[in-house]
């Protein structure tokens, strides 16, 4: 049946709106029973709106055999569209970082194959036989470990967002970035570690007295190195060695990456070999000269750790369009906090006037991507789509004007207002900022890059 | 075995002087092998803020300015202006501007730090590559180039610390904002 043909019917069923502009209760798709128009990319095409092509008894694939086994799978050919997005340095290609595409995925699990990345010069082809991990400084064990060996550990596995604390930045821009939801807020990413817990490590190196950093340093070119408060390496944080059931990708960290479950991506040291316990941070140049925010008073903060509550729509969204219009729609989206478990998340359609709480995916997990959904009935005039993330600290959600009399236009990192998606009469999909959110000088855009 | 756990993480924690989160610290078994002295000493490049690891060496910018030029300026541009690299000298503009300028002369807070990213991360193409000498000479160099030194001042273990970055006191920690 085409999907045309029940639009009337569904259109016409009793509903009860829940918020302005046509939200709808978000338990109505439950009741099952629902059709929905679904939002595309501009590129995508849509077979059914295409109209009838003659039905074929046996299509081709059913009259032949199938494609043989492969010793590793990877998607559709006809998902080629579905891919990072990367921003390499114009002359170090092995600098820069790769976005999610949030806007082309559902559920919350990010398939490894695209995982954000954030690399300062590249991925290092290390042998997993040769790499160590130390563990030095205020012991009184000094430790080294192969990676043999931290297999033969108890294992835990966590499932944890990782966001770089530059996703999101071009939000400080003055003009509404036109890069689709993922490509825009998809340096985060969601998947399940597993590995030893960090303390496990630590309490058999035997931290002596004073200990109150740990400075983690990278088997990269970069020989990347943060430091970390010892509250947290005693607490979640883990050493992981698989990504989602898998070891590691390379990208993330193979063989062994530090996970700090809600905190700066930065910090999550990737390709770990060098834990060095200390009364001190290192202050180095990835805790002091980047990944801290300039307010406007001059001063920066540093050593913002945690990842604020923060949500968007994923679809519809910037560079979509909603195809049967008009008609019944599903919003859905993502929230995530660093601080623990999302407890709510209110969506709008009339621009912040009135907002409906959305369904949300269960299981819902500390620390992790959750899923939202919420019907919605587009009339077709113009509207704009908001979501915003309430999460288990009572936190809310920013909106961008809110952020910006906080924070200046130049903090970079930790951006986490809420996002607006436009619709406009012809059902297009684009990013604006509120009405009273407008900057009317003739400034530059802040250019903001990635790190 | 199992008292005789937790008592010694309570013992650790209060060392710390934090609160045990969670308290239950998986036990593993022990796989860990003493690392030997040399092997940590030769991994352990870390140098402070506060100079504590700096190596033996010196350098000045009149010695940095040729290595400057060899090896960062196809980067980091002409006095240090920026190109594909980041801008790291010749800020115009204050960070309470409408415009703030972040190079190392308005926003870095200690100087060792910038011998200990140089010698890590840079040059981009074959990092790891510069001396001691040389490292002290191109930190000088970019250290002069962003006025807080002199052309002939020599940097070493002892003089590095001692230079006052302008932004030494522009961080304040998140974690005691409300
Ligand atoms: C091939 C290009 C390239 C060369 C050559 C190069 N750099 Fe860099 N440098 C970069 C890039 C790119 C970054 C930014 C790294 C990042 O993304 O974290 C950078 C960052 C830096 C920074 C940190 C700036 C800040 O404010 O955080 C310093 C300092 C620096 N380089 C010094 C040097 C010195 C000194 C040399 C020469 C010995 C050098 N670089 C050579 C590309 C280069």
């Amino acid at each position: 049946m085409a999907r045309g043909d029940n639009r009337d019917k569904q259109l016409s069923a009793p509903t009860e709106f829940a918020a302005g502009n046509g939200l709808l209760d978000r338990r109505l798709f439950l009741q099952g029973g629902m059709a929905i128009g679904s939002a595309m990319l501009l590129s995508g095409t849509d077979a059914a709106a295409a109209g009838e092509t003659a039905i074929d008894p046996r299509p081709k694939w059913m009259r032949e055999p199938g494609a043989e086994f492969r010793p590793y799978g990877f998607p559709s050919l006809h998902e080629d569209e579905v891919v990072r997005f990367a921003s390499p340095n114009r002359v170090m290609r092995n600098n820069g970082a790769s976005w999610t595409p949030l806007h082309l995925l559902e559920g919350t699990i990010t398939p490894n194959g695209l995982h954000f990345e954030r690399h300062h010069n590249g991925v290092p082809s290390l042998d997993p036989e040769q790499h160590r991990l130390l563990i030095h400084g205020l012991v009184a064990r000094p430790l080294e470990f192969f990676m043999s060996d931290l297999l033969r550990y108890p294992l835990r596995s966590q499932i944890c967002f990782l966001e770089c604390g530059g996703n999101s930045n071009a939000g400080w821009n003055r003009i509404p970035s036109t890069a689709e939801a993922g490509y825009f807020h998809g340096l985060a990413s969601c998947s399940e570690w597993t590995g030893v817990p960090l303390a496990t490590l630590l309490h058999e190196a035997q931290p002596g007295e004073g200990v109150r950093w740990l400075i983690a340093e990278g088997a990269d070119a970069f020989a990347m190195h943060v430091s970390i408060p010892l509250e947290k390496a005693m607490g979640d944080a883990m050493l992981a060695l698989y990504q989602n059931g898998e070891r590691l990708r390379p990208e993330n960290g193979y063989p062994l990456r530090l996970i700090l479950p809600g905190w700066e991506g930065v910090l999550n040291v990737k390709w770990l070999r060098r834990l060095e316990l200390s009364d001190r941070p290192a202050m180095a140049r990835n805790e002091t000269a980047r990944y801290t925010e300039l307010l406007p008073s001059g001063k920066a903060r540093i050593f913002s750790f945690v990842m604020e509550a923060k949500s968007l729509i994923t679809s519809p969204s910037s560079g979509m369009v909603l195809r049967q219009r008009p008609g019944l729609y599903q919003i859905t989206g993502l929230a995530w906090s660093g601080r623990g478990r999302i407890r709510q998340v209110d969506v709008s359609a009339d621009s912040g006037k009135t907002w409906a709480p959305a369904e949300l995916q269960e299981p819902v997990l500390p620390k992790s991507f959750t899923r939202f959904r919420i019907p919605w009935r587009w009339s077709g005039a113009p509207a704009v789509l908001k979501s915003r993330a309430v999460d288990e600290t009572g936190y809310v959600q920013p909106e961008r004007k809110v952020l910006l009399a906080e924070r200046g236009r130049h903090g970079f990192y930790h951006y986490n207002a809420i996002v607006n998606w436009a619709v406009d009469e012809q059902g297009s999909v684009s990013h604006v900022y509120d009405d009273d959110d407008q900057d009317l000088g003739d400034h530059p855009p802040v250019d903001a890059g990635w790190d | 075995m199992m008292t005789i756990r937790i008592w010694a993480i309570t013992l650790l924690w209060t060392l710390a002087g934090t609160e045990v989160p969670g308290a239950e610290i998986p036990e593993g078994p022990g796989l860990g092998r003493p690392a030997p002295a040399a092997y940590i000493a030769a991994w352990d490049t870390d140098v402070m803020a506060d100079g504590a690891g700096l190596p033996p060496g010196a350098g000045t910018a009149e010695a940095g300015t040729r290595i400057y030029a060899q090896q960062c300026l196809s980067c980091h541009g002409e006095d240090g202006l920026g190109d594909s690299g980041d801008q790291l000298a010749g800020a115009q503009h204050k960070l309470t501007d409408e415009w703030p300028e972040k190079t190392i002369g308005t926003f870095w807070p200690y100087a060792p730090t910038l011998f200990d990213f140089i010698r890590r991360s840079m040059p981009m193409r074959t990092p790891g590559s510069l001396g001691d000498d040389d490292t002290y000479a191109v930190t000088a160099y970019l250290l002069y180039l962003n006025g807080i030194i002199g052309f002939k001042d020599e940097m070493n273990a002892v003089s590095l610390p001692k230079v006052r970055m302008p932004n030494r006191d522009g961080f304040i920690d998140a974690r005691e904002l409300p």
